[in-house]
């Protein structure tokens, strides 16, 4: 808390901050350890820790039994896709309400961010109905729709509070120089808006890959994400620990990368620009 | 700045994500209106008829409703409590001139990246597991009594495993606004001798309330939609199944749609209910 700390005072901080970090980490840690041991120790007692036969099996198992390939594009394709649409259709809309806001833009995000607050469980009755007739069930358009429109309001408001640091100036710079809506757009706002188009496209990825309420219940197979392939362990085959865990690695390795690389802007994003 | 040229064209950009917004809006919510009003099941077609409130007042009247209700209060204000104070105690923490906190930080925010029915799972056997998980052979080892965590306790240990995926989220922000915290009020307030108790009631709780308020309202939302942890955990049961959960097996198992809609239409008035203040917490910070 203040400048002139003594050393044994941080070095006491510093202790108890890296036992606190271990500790909230460490269910992450022990599904890393226990993928690659053999199911014999994984149900250890006294469990291995590190002094155990070392197998990359299970990795090889989790391909063959539940085709890790298939779920794995299924989510690429969701969370990419479905925010690269979201991202076309928010980003004029962002720019529109940055750089020409009108009395109603302030009532308009608000409005946006208000269908956010609707509940999954509340419409899934409406939704459910609606895509077992248009036969969108287990379908990667229909679900992929689905997670778009989730995230729109986020997309939207991040994109926004981004959009707004951009100084206006330069904007009016290149429309004194004739620049065309659609010229200023190209050539002016996109490259000073890349940047937050990444942080916002970034978190996107992260929300829709781990999105497991509309995931769960309206894919089945084809279009099932690894959401749905890691629930599928739930029963009777969750006695597979050591299986179990090198599925989870799988399926959450990319994502935790990705996500350490945008942990900056997460909190802006996650708190529509609230906390900054 | 804005003339009549831009406000048209304005208008023609914010309109695709605006026309879609307000159908996915309203078109689901007016066939949950209109489903809940009728008795209406899936493998009955024929009996389709207007009750008009009769889903609601079974609905309410039901005491699996009744207990998902509770449930939902239960998770929702358990997690609640346990991330903000746990958020705030390990943000103070991180906040402290420590060696590595980068490294710290990947190591705390960690869980915020996992997909909720892999925590789901990794908890409830290699951690949880009665006879070979992980906490079961600590408390053995200590001497302590082994806990079945699932079969004594199931709503405790599904709020473990939701705190444990929020607690990240709530440090990561207070965190932040507790960074934004002058150097100089700090100083200021050092040289008055304030100590570390007055320090923190007096000059950091107000200074990070209101990022504690929108960690609270912002984690109402997702928690208010727990769904795949239980799912995947002790599938339902009398005391983890909340509001979610009911209306999902309402349409899934009962193919009660009149049922499922009316609670839907419950989770919906639910969820406003927080989204106001939300809503009007963060209008007020788009004025600064």
């Amino acid at each position: 808390m203040a400048r002139r700390q003594s050393t044994s005072r941080q070095v006491g901080f510093t202790i108890a901050a890296w036992v606190v970090g271990f500790l909230i980490f460490f269910p992450i840690l022990w599904m890393f350890l226990t993928s690659f041991k053999t199911e014999g120790d994984a149900y250890a007692i006294p469990p291995k820790f590190l002094f155990f036969h070392w197998t990359t099996e299970n990795y090889a198992e989790v391909q063959s039994r539940s085709d890790y390939l298939l779920h794995a594009f299924n989510s690429v394709v969701l969370s990419v896709g479905a925010n690269l649409a979201g991202l076309v259709l928010a980003i004029p809309a962002a720019w529109s309400m940055a750089f020409a806001p009108t009395k109603r833009t302030k009532d308009l995000l608000m409005w946006m961010l208000s269908t956010k607050m609707m509940p999954a469980a509340g419409v899934f009755m409406a939704i459910y109905f609606l895509f077992l007739r248009a036969h969108l069930l287990d379908n990667l358009w229909g679900v992929g729709f689905l997670l778009m429109m989730a995230n729109l309001p986020i997309i939207v408001w991040m994109l926004y509070t981004y959009f707004k640091e951009i100084p206006v100036d330069i904007l009016e710079a290149a429309r004194m120089d004739g620049a065309s809506l659609t010229n200023e757009i190209i050539y002016v706002l996109t490259p000073m808006a890349v940047p937050g188009i990444t942080s916002t496209m970034l978190l996107a990825i992260i929300l829709s890959w781990n999105e497991a309420f509309w995931t769960l219940n309206l894919t089945n197979v084809n279009a099932a994400p690894l959401t749905n392939m890691i629930a599928s362990f739930s029963a009777p085959e969750g006695d597979f620990w050591a299986l179990l865990s090198a599925a989870s690695v799988l399926a959450i390795a990319p994502i935790l990368i990705l996500g350490w690389f945008s942990q900056k802007q997460l909190v802006r994003g996650l708190t529509f620009g609230a906390v900054k | 700045m804005a003339t009549q040229q831009t406000t048209t064209a304005g208008r023609l950009l914010v309109a695709p994500s605006v026309i879609l917004l307000f159908l996915w809006m309203i078109v689901p919510l007016a066939m949950t209106l209109y489903f809940s009003a009728l008795n209406y099941n899936l493998l009955d077609p024929e009996s389709i008829r207007f009750i008009g409130f009769g889903n609601y007042l079974a609905f309410l009247s039901d005491p699996d409703f009744i207990g998902a209700l509770e449930n939902t209060l239960i998770l929702v204000l358990s997690v609640l409590v346990l991330s903000v104070v746990g958020g705030i105690l390990v943000a103070l923490l991180m906040d402290q001139p420590i060696f590595g906190q980068n490294v710290v930080r990947v190591m705390v925010i960690a869980p915020f990246f996992v997909m909720p029915t892999v925590s789901g799972l990794v908890w409830k056997n290699m951690l949880m597991n009665p006879v070979s998980g992980l906490f079961a052979w600590i408390s053995s080892s200590l001497g302590l009594p082994v806990i079945d965590w699932f079969t004594s306790c199931p709503m405790f240990a599904i709020v473990l495993i939701v705190t444990w995926q929020w607690l990240p989220f709530a440090s990561l922000i207070l965190l932040t606004a507790l960074q934004s915290l002058d150097e100089e009020q700090k100083e200021a307030a050092q040289l008055d001798n304030a100590g570390p108790i007055s320090f923190f009631f007096y000059i950091v709780l107000p200074h990070i309330a209101r990022a504690i308020t929108v960690v609270v309202l912002i984690e109402t939302i997702f928690l208010l939609n727990v769904f795949a942890e239980i799912r995947v955990t002790t599938n339902g049961g009398p005391s983890t199944t909340n509001l979610p959960f009911r209306i999902f097996e309402l349409a899934t198992n009962a193919n009660d749609v009149g049922g499922a809609a009316a609670g839907g239409i419950v989770a919906v008035v639910l969820a406003n209910i927080v989204a106001i203040f939300l809503v009007r917490m963060i209008g007020k910070n788009l004025e600064a």
